[in-house]
């Protein structure tokens, strides 16, 4: 099994592009040494990005932020101005697995593990990221919610990895928020994810919205329908109703040791509706 | 394929060993440096008992890979007590019996370290989510988190 | 000579329970202490198994040649490295196991039984060669239906798992076979005629699911074999010397030639008192010619060691309306696993053990199914039985609208009831831990909506057996305290602290260790709690030598009369007009001259440990429905129980803090998640769900003494009882926050908010 730690992104495209077995990207570790352990995967080749500098980084840029795709939950946890604009894209990126797990684990592979149960994808995709991929042909932009297709199954070509994700400008009065649901009070994969994002304008009726749901399909959803059935209220119950049913209506989930169908479909919308609130009054004192 | 030739520093001591691409930096702490203070629990990243800190971050040691460290400070329970003098935590982890087999205190007195570092007043609340990618199985960690509070207070103290 | 009963210092100071520094203790903090994993040696091989995926095949043939052909692998072995076994039931810890069994446990000969059976083991020159050759052994399987669940198991025509397994306990004796080993029963007055007496009746049939000891430590061996049949092993368990017993048996040595050192031990709560990979490891290291390790991994240690049952429970119980107990009836059907053996034997014995009721008839029945042998798991067979009888008792407070607290103590046992599996009980202190669990505040702390109290009480019987400790006095004056049971929480400060007082010396010049099987006499093992109430005993008697030589010795030096000389408070002293010619003589000072008095100075308390006093604990529990999504959080947690005299109470209050948080994970989220396909799904700590440090609250503990006049301390052993009370006061709690009686366990979130929305209770 060889090991490469390339220090450039044409570096890594490169050993990927030509590798001739099985090859894995490496960043955090926590999902890659699991399944190497449990000889799930047997790669010929490792390739850590992490002394790529651009995966690295947390820069503003355009009036948003980017995020290398190889910097930590605890990171961003402490940058100082991050979870300012988008706690819930933070707490999301904390929640995944334990404090040692945050230590180690990234937004990029969080996102390329390929599991619909990701804790920090909601999170991104409600809040609009883009990632910027590199490949063998050149980088190219995917919106988040493109990128998952399928339990294990990604939209990145042979070569490619993700370098970075950018988040959108910040309007004034927004925020984002995202909830959980798991049996114990750490350490569970999540048996639903929600994550919302959401603007209001100066009369505290919401303008922009996004919402995302995982753990309950075989990829993370962005779905639409939820996001209009608030934009334009203020979150009064009858709208919170309506974000539940959508939420509902978009659920697609299997039953498995986790939890049953049901039961996703229950708390989905519970948990819609909460993080919509919290999102919410985060936004007012934002 | 030859093996990795790694140098790196552990519990401040400069080491050089040699890995597999597939060996895991707790693999190579308790098989190769044989600093069998870290505890292997179920190499998963689940329950913390392999517990380091890494360039001054708590990490899962089953989950990095020793070629990951080349360059790399590491501190493990070893490094804990400096000579004949325990740390603190150590001290008040024995005093409160915080302790019943012992597999996973290694892994929390390097977690708690870990915090007590970050935070100097942590409430028993943050002490628990902190801690809980460490498990115990025989105190229920009542004495634990007791004893991590009471060393916060006692180091606040000066 | 005349000796007082002194357990007290030099100075009239007790050691005994105050709350020393373990003197094992720096090197658990330091990371220097060597569990099963951390012992090494030169040369040594690295051996792991091959398991079988199927949880019910016969095995048609195995080829290990290519596995024997790859450059380092140094042995390979499979039923052929191992003799078959008559039948032959020996004890195991407080359970019975079949020696034919276990040799067929250990490596799977005619079928396998289980995913995760073993059927073959290699030894190599590192993991990677291991594993590479397991994937190089070729077994062929006829694959046979598989059957998990205990009531499908009971069934006629279910999957057979032995040919030559016939019920024993019923009557007439079956012509076929089954996969039911055994129906116990115990029998006390007529249910019949008592329950026709009673003004009410609640009957209730509970299920359980098989959960996991969950020691953070995997199984570990280190064996060397020598060419004169001679061998050593390290290995990480409960009883060293049962893990030499075995090991001789199973491989043909004498035992006095295999020599066990226990390491340190990270965990164990039963499951480690029986062996698996010791055998391997050895014949392994017979067949290399060289050290074998082996560790389990995670996923090895939920598919391949031993569980507990799940179970089914009906429970019936009548009472007046008063609320005197008139009549209980019990019917008990537990998981073996893929043998015989489960604890349906004492969960039949413990039942109903807390109360006194004229009649009880309790019927148990021992199933086999596919999955792992079960092992004993923390007072075996008694959470589950005890979870049934408390949810019922709790059932009819509220149906008599009687306080909880007050119906069990109307119906407690006490000094002199008869309990209905045989013995009448002595002093015991469960009225006591009722009346303190009341006298909390936390009994009458306010609860708001969705939030629920739950109280049940439970239950052990607790075990003395076969012990041996040596006192030994060094030249300078400090004791070495060797006793043969493993530590797994603590024992070493009792016993030292016990040694101290006994013999007058300072604390932290008693150095005790636990002594590997060629230094001392048989120990039956860590288990039944019984290490602590056993080893004090022994000590006692070996303190009583050393007393007694001394005096011997004294009155030599004095030339004085055995009635001139008493050993007290740390000293041998002179009495009457002695003392004014000689001054006492302090075991250190003895100690100096010990040669010129006789020789060394020791003593070896060699007992089989009477007199086991039960402990009975109450628990007391908040907890809080989230009517929207069926979690369920703990807020507040009260344990109080019986510990006759509580040695070292942190450590008392650390098992009862210990075996809570095991109950809550139980009764909250732990359960073995099988496919159709009967194998396991969630063979880790990810999905194998137990409580991490925020889903539990402080838990507080209340050390009630009533002393078992039975020992020289009044030590009741306290390692079980915990675990016992958890799961009927949570559910009893859960009934108090939703009004739905939970009668499967674990209430997890997905069961609980379905059964919330089944009766209209959530807005979901």
């Amino acid at each position: 099994m060889r090991y490469e730690a390339p220090e450039s992104v044409e570096g890594a495209v490169a050993l990927l592009a030509g590798a001739k077995g099985e090859a894995r990207v490496l960043a955090g570790g926590t999902d890659l040494l699991v399944q190497m352990r449990a000889d799930v995967v047997d790669p010929e080749l490792i390739v850590d990005i992490k002394k790529i500098a651009e995966t690295r980084a947390v820069t503003e840029e355009k009036g948003g932020w980017r995020i290398g795709a190889a910097v930590t939950g605890a990171e961003l946890k402490e940058h100082p101005r991050l979870k300012q604009v988008w706690p819930g894209l933070v707490e999301a990126a904390n929640l995944i697995g334990s404090t040692q797990v945050q230590g180690r684990a990234t937004l990029g592979g969080n996102l390329c593990n390929g599991s619909p149960a990701a804790d920090s994808v909601p999170a991104l995709i409600a809040a609009g990221a883009v990632a910027t991929l590199a490949g063998p042909k050149g980088k190219r932009d995917l919106p988040v919610e493109d990128v998952m297709l399928g339990p294990r199954k990604l939209a990145l070509t042979k070569g490619e990895i993700i370098v970075s994700f950018l988040l959108p400008p910040r309007p004034a009065r927004s925020s984002d928020a995202y909830l959980r649901f798991i049996p114990r009070t750490e350490m569970d994969i999540a048996v639903v994810g929600a994550g919302v994002s959401l603007t209001l304008d100066g009369g505290g009726t919401i303008t922009a919205a996004r919402v995302s749901l995982g753990a309950v399909a075989a990829r993370v959803l962005l779905v639409q329908e939820a996001a209009q059935a608030i934009i334009g209220s203020r979150l009064d119950k009858p709208a919170q109703d309506r974000l539940e049913a959508a939420a509902r209506a978009a659920c697609r989930p299997i039953d498995d040791k986790r939890g049953t169908t049901e039961f996703r479909i229950d708390v989905a919308a519970v948990l819609t509706r909460r993080a919509a609130l919290i999102a919410l009054d985060r936004a007012r004192t934002s | 394929m030859a093996k990795h030739h790694i140098e790196a520093k552990v519990n401040g001591d400069p080491v050089e060993f040699l890995c597999e691409t597939e060996d895991t930096l707790l693999d190579v702490l308790r098989d190769t440096l044989s600093l069998t203070g870290s505890k292997e629990g179920c190499s998963s990243g689940d329950c913390g008992a392999c517990s380091v800190i890494l360039d001054g971050r708590l990490v899962c040691s089953c989950l990095v890979l020793g070629c990951e460290v080349g360059g790399r400070s590491v501190e493990t329970i070893e490094g804990m007590a400096k000579g004949e003098t325990l740390h603190p935590l150590q001290k008040r982890f024995l005093e409160a019996a915080a302790l019943q087999c012992g597999i996973c205190t290694p892994g929390f007195l390097v977690a708690s370290r870990a915090l007590l570092e970050k935070t100097t007043n942590p409430t028993e609340h943050e002490v628990r989510y902190w801690l809980a990618g460490n498990l115990c199985r025989c105190t229920g960690y009542d004495k634990i988190v007791t004893a991590v509070m009471d060393t916060a207070a006692a180091m606040r103290k000066g | 000579m005349a000796e007082t009963n002194g357990h007290s210092q030099a100075n009239g100071q007790h050691v005994v329970g105050t709350r020393t520094v373990r003197p094992d203790g720096v090197d658990k903090v330091t990371g220097r202490a060597r569990f099963g994993a951390d012992f090494n040696l030169a040369g040594q091989l690295i051996g792991r198994v091959l398991r079988s995926p199927h949880p019910h095949a016969r095995i048609v043939s195995i080829d290990t040649s290519k596995a024997e052909a790859l450059p380092g692998v140094k042995a390979v072995i499979t039923r052929a490295d191992f003799a078959d076994q008559p039948s032959e039931f020996i004890p195991a810890g407080e359970m019975m196991m079949n020696y034919k069994d276990v040799v067929r446990n250990v490596m799977a000969r005619e079928k396998v039984l289980y995913e995760g059976h073993a059927v073959a083991a290699v030894a190599a020159t590192s993991t990677a060669i291991a594993r590479r050759a397991l994937k190089l052994i070729e077994v062929q399987y006829e694959t046979l239906p598989h059957v998990i669940d205990v009531v499908e198991a009971m069934r006629p025509d279910a999957p057979l798992l032995h040919d030559d397994l016939f019920t024993v306990g019923v009557e007439p004796k079956p012509e076929k076979p089954s996969n039911i080993a055994k129906r116990v029963e115990i029998k006390q007055g007529d249910v019949e005629a008592g329950f026709k007496t009673a003004d009410i009746i609640v009957e209730r049939e509970f299920k359980t699911a098989p959960v996991h000891q969950g020691y953070i430590e995997p199984h570990a061996a280190l064996a060397t074999f020598s060419e004169d049949g001679s061998t050593e092993l390290w290995t990480t368990t409960q009883g060293h010397y049962i893990v030499r017993a075995h090991c001789a048996r199973l491989l043909g040595l004498d035992i006095g030639k295999v020599r066990v050192t226990a390491t340190e031990i990270g965990g164990g709560f039963g499951g480690k008192t029986v062996v698996y990979l010791e055998p391997l490891a050895i014949a392994l290291s017979r067949k290399a010619k060289r050290p074998v390790k082996m560790v389990m991994s995670r996923e090895e240690v939920f598919k391949a060691s031993g569980p507990t049952s799940g179970a089914t429970v009906r429970v019936k119980l009548g009472a007046t309306k008063s609320g005197k107990f008139v009549a209980a009836f019990a019917e008990l059907k537990y998981q073996a696993g893929a043998f015989q053996g489960s604890p349906v034997q004492p969960g039949t014995m413990c039942a109903y053990a807390p109360y006194d009721i004229e009649h009880v008839h309790v019927i148990g029945y021992d199933v086999v199914s596919n999955r792992p042998k079960v092992a004993a798991y923390r007072a075996p067979g008694a959470p589950i039985s005890e979870y049934a009888v408390e949810s019922v008792v709790d059932e009819i407070a509220k149906k008599l609208d009687i306080d909880p607290i007050d119906l069990r103590m109307q119906n407690a046992a006490h000094e002199g009831t008869k309990a209905a599996y045989g013995p009448k009980f002595g002093p015991i202190g469960l009225e006591e831990t009722l009346n303190a669990i009341r006298k909390t505040e936390h009994w009458n702390a306010p609860l708001r909506k969705w939030q629920g109290r739950g109280v049940a009480s439970g239950f052990w019987f607790n075990i003395g057996g076969e012990t041996c400790v040596s006192l030994t006095v060094n030249e300078d004056g400090t004791v070495s305290l060797m006793a043969g049971t493993p530590d797994i929480g603590g024992l070493r400060a009792s016993l030292a602290a016990v040694a101290a007082d006994e013999l007058g010396v300072p604390y932290d010049k008693v150095r005790p260790i636990i002594g590997d099987t060629g230094s001392l006499g048989f120990n039956f093992l860590t288990g039944g709690s019984r290490s602590a109430f056993s080893g004090s005993m022994a000590i006692v008697e070996a303190a009583k030598q050393i007393k007694a030589d001394l005096c011997a010795r004294a009155g030599k030096l004095w030339e004085a009369k055995p009635d001139q000389v008493e050993f007290s408070e740390g000293h041998v002293r002179p009495l009457g007009a002695l003392a004014e010619k000689v001054k006492p003589m302090s075991v250190a000072d003895f100690a100096k001259v010990a040669g010129k008095t006789g020789g060394p100075i020791g003593g070896v308390g060699r007992i089989n440990a009477q007199g086991a006093g039960p402990s009975f604990g109450t628990h007391l529990v908040d907890l809080e429905v989230d009517p929207e999504t069926g979690r369920t959080t703990i807020l507040r947690y009260t344990v109080a129980q019986d510990a006759g005299r509580a040695l070292h109470p942190a450590y008392v209050e650390g098992q009862y803090q210990g075996g809570a948080v095991q109950g809550i994970g139980w009764a909250l989220n732990e359960e073995y998640v099988y496919g159709a396909d009967g194998k396991l799904q969630n063979a880790g700590f990810l999905d194998y769900r137990m409580p991490v440090a925020s889903d539990v609250p402080m838990i507080d503990a209340i050390l009630v003494e009533v002393a078992n006049p039975k020992h020289p301390y009044g030590v009741r052993g306290v390692g079980e009882t915990p675990i016992v009370p958890p799961l009927g006061a949570i559910a009893n709690a859960m009934e108090a926050a939703t009004g739905i009686r939970f009668t499967e366990l674990p209430m997890s979130p997905p069961k609980v908010l379905k059964a919330l929305k089944d009766k209209g209770l959530s807005k979901v």
